[in-house]
């Protein structure tokens, strides 16, 4: 891997273009470095996949345009380009020898801006800089936005020398400037003339930002939510719309992908987890958890996983659970019946496997064979810290932090087996134990469940857990009306089962009210923590070993859920 | 072909199918299987109208295809053996696939998937140098793979590693004429 010397650039656009060219062939990699140096382009190559990712991540702002071949030994061509768009947000351009329309719709699909057949030509890398200058045009962020301007003016005024020319006319440019003035708040030109305000600054997403952007997601409700409506709620004023749109697609991709992950990592049977969420990952709407419009209990509340869920993280954990959640509780659902809980637990799936994630469940007893369970939905929060830290080290940088300082008591996984929706068989065919871990409110009086407490050292989710719990804990109560199952809630990885739960729950407590954003109520989580511990002596195997009636618990929930009018499947 | 005295330009008459010498020296496509007039370049010497008829005939006799002229415009001051260089890269890196392969088929039962996963590695490879005949016969063995055939995959493998070796040794002796007549210029 030759690295060349990325520099900020300097030279006039397109001239100078980094790019980072990725491929295992060897006789191809000379071949695109030298058509792309033709071209007057900055060229970096690399054989590898994942030194490809390490450059991009040390040189953050070091490459204008990624490269890179479908197949590759190390790392599957499709990923490494979701890698980067998630991270860096770069164009990524793909090339394969294959040309069918299944791989070239997989390409655009995940996110390429272009994909070309080998051989390629020198005059398709000739304009490979239009997709570079199109995200200029589109990102608009602020900080960058004089720069872009500039290059865009830049660009206009040499549109004589360009062989194909422009069509970005001044009225666009125009356009584009005037949407960008009305949207960016901090558009102001002392800060636009300063072109050393590199155009690197992009949006950091602090744990105060992010909780300012989860609060208001939370408070919109999550179907209604759309960046506009939480930079209103957001009320900072530098920050753009486009900065949080960016922000939720990327979370929401990001969500995505740990849940694949995780179902994937379930299936490998992980024992420990260990669970640091990015605070940002934790900050579940309860709303978005559930489908705000639907069970009007529901979807607040959901339980008490108070989660708020990122905007971008439920929605991508709704799409994950489509197909991720769905599996991890497929038989579950299934068997009930339930389809259309399947459906209507989307949302809260999302939120609850995004849940999962924060909490390093304690129970040392359940360790093991509880684990299993929870390990699924888990997993999928789990931070993939082993293999790829970096990839989200950028949420979890911002978002750990917050999730640190709460408190953590809060998070109570109740290991049940009966995983109600898990049925006798475990919705998850390789977990042996029903378990399911549920996460349910800390309620200092609903002693008889036994959810565990996560383990306070994962502060991570736990503190947006206890939040959302203290609301719930109200639910909670009613909990123990449902005898047989209490509060199995599901937790993490099942959503589906954990929204079920918390539908049900919510149904019967009547927790319309709850106040989802009052996260760190301490005084609450601390009670809650302590009655909980005690009453819960979380023993996954011993719960699971006598499986409680997860029949009854279906039909519990299902009753419930008719008689909220939420729609459990089943 | 007639000389002319002074210029360097002279018309000959070319009745290659597929290409012709463009004014420029190039190669171009022909629309159509008639003869074209075109120019070509003087040669001054007979080496190096030896090489351009060598040249000419790998294309005609579909060793190479327009990949190989895409080589040959990125060859400039800073590279002047540049296709040279990419051929040997191949042969060097492409020996190694093969040897994957020939693997491969030695195991029983066969891999299909892998065996069609090595050659689409392979038939990548040999695009980049414009390989024509030997990237047909891959295509012929991921066919078989796909057929599940290993009497043809066997078979076809063995046609892919003989285009493979005529090529490099056109290439090999390509290269040294023109390298001859480069230094008798």
């Amino acid at each position: 891997m030759e690295s060349g010397f990325c520099s900020p650039r300097t030279e006039a656009f397109p001239a100078g273009l980094r790019v980072l060219v990725v491929d295992d062939d060897p006789t191809w990699l000379k071949i695109l470095e030298k058509m792309l140096k033709k071209c007057s382009y900055e060229v970096t190559t690399c054989c590898l996949a994942r030194d490809a990712l390490n450059m991009l991540r040390e040189r953050k702002d070091g490459f204008d345009i990624v490269i890179s071949d479908v197949n590759m030994p190390d790392m599957d061509g499709f990923k490494l380009l979701e890698h980067v768009g998630l991270e860096m947000d770069l164009p990524v351009i793909m090339m394969s020898v294959d040309g069918e329309t299944s791989r070239v719709m997989k390409g655009v699909q995940h996110g390429a801006c272009d994909y070309l057949l080998k051989p390629v030509r020198m005059k398709e890398l000739k304009n490979i800089w239009q997709h570079v200058f199109r995200k200029k045009i589109h990102e608009g962020k602020d900080v960058e936005s004089y720069e872009c301007m500039r290059e865009i003016q830049m660009i206009m005024s040499r549109s004589d020398e360009f062989d194909d020319g422009h069509q970005l006319n001044g009225g666009e440019l125009g356009a584009t400037r005037k949407r960008k003035d009305m949207e960016n708040r901090r558009h102001d030109d002392q800060e636009l003339v300063d072109p050393s305000s590199s155009k690197k600054a992009r949006v950091v997403w602090s744990i105060d930002l992010h909780q300012k952007f989860v609060d208001a997601v939370n408070q919109i409700g999550f179907d209604k939510v759309g960046p506009k409506k939480i930079l209103d709620l957001m009320n900072v004023p530098w920050l753009t719309r486009e900065n949080v749109a960016s922000h939720l697609q990327k979370y929401r991709l990001y969500l995505s992908r740990l849940q694949k992950e995780n179902e994937l990592k379930t299936s490998e049977g992980m024992k420990q987890q260990d669970f640091t969420c990015p605070a940002g990952s934790l900050g579940f709407q309860t709303s978005t958890l559930i489908h705000p419009k639907d069970a009007a209990n529901c979807d607040l509340k959901y339980t008490g996983n108070n989660m708020l869920l990122i905007d971008m993280g439920t929605r991508i954990c709704r799409e994950a659970d489509k197909k991720g959640t769905v599996s991890i509780l497929p038989m579950d659902l299934k068997e009930t019946s339930t389809s259309n809980f399947l459906d209507s637990q989307r949302a809260n799936v999302s939120s609850q496997t995004i849940l999962s994630r924060p909490f390093n469940y304690q129970s040392s007893q359940s360790n093991t064979t509880s684990q299993k369970w929870n390990e699924a939905p888990m997993e999928q929060f789990k931070q993939p810290p082993k293999q790829e830290p970096e990839p989200y080290a950028l949420l979890e940088d911002d978002f750990s932090h917050a999730l640190q300082s709460a408190p953590q008591h809060l998070v109570q996984v109740d290991l049940q087996c009966s995983a109600y929706s898990v049925g006798p068989g475990t919705a998850v065919p390789e977990r042996d134990k029903p378990g399911s871990v549920m996460i349910t409110p800390v309620r200092s009086q609903s002693r008889s469940n036994h959810s565990q407490i996560v383990n306070p050292e994962t502060s991570d989710a736990i503190s947006n857990f206890k939040v959302g719990m203290k609301n719930q804990m109200v639910g909670l109560n009613c909990l123990n009306d449902c005898e047989p199952i209490q509060q199995k809630i599901f937790t993490v990885g099942d959503s589906s089962l954990g929204s079920q739960v918390g539908c049900a729950y919510t149904e019967s407590i009547g927790l319309q009210d709850i106040d989802l954003l009052d996260y760190y109520n301490s005084e609450l989580i601390d009670e809650l923590e302590t009655s909980y511990y005690a009453d819960l002596g979380l023993n996954w195997d011993n719960d699971c070993d006598s499986v409680q009636n997860p029949f009854v618990d279906q039909s519990l929930f299902t009753a419930r859920a008719e008689a909220s009018g939420v729609c459990y499947p089943g | 072909m007639g000389k002319t005295v002074r210029g360097q330009w002279h018309r000959e008459i070319l009745s290659s199918p597929s290409l012709s010498l463009s004014p420029m020296g190039g190669w171009q496509r022909n629309k159509g299987w008639s003869h074209s007039v075109t120019f070509t370049r003087m040669e001054r010497n007979p080496l190096q109208r030896q090489v351009a008829y060598m040249r000419r005939s790998l294309f005609d006799q579909g060793y190479l295809d327009e990949q190989f002229v895409q080589l040959e415009d990125l060859q400039d001051d800073a590279n002047p053996n540049f296709v040279e260089e990419i051929v040997t890269l191949f042969y060097t890196d492409s020996a190694r696939l093969i040897h994957n392969i020939e693997q491969a088929l030695e195991s029983r039962p066969l891999d299909f998937i892998r065996l069609d996963d090595y050659m689409h590695q392979f038939k990548g490879s040999s695009s980049s140098i414009g390989a024509k005949k030997v990237k047909n016969e891959c295509t012929q063995f991921r066919e078989h793979c796909s057929a599940r055939s290993a009497e043809g995959c066997v078979r076809t493998f063995q046609q892919v590693k003989q285009e493979h070796t005529i090529l490099r040794r056109k290439l090999e002796t390509y290269f040294q004429l023109a390298r001859q007549a480069g230094l008798a210029n």
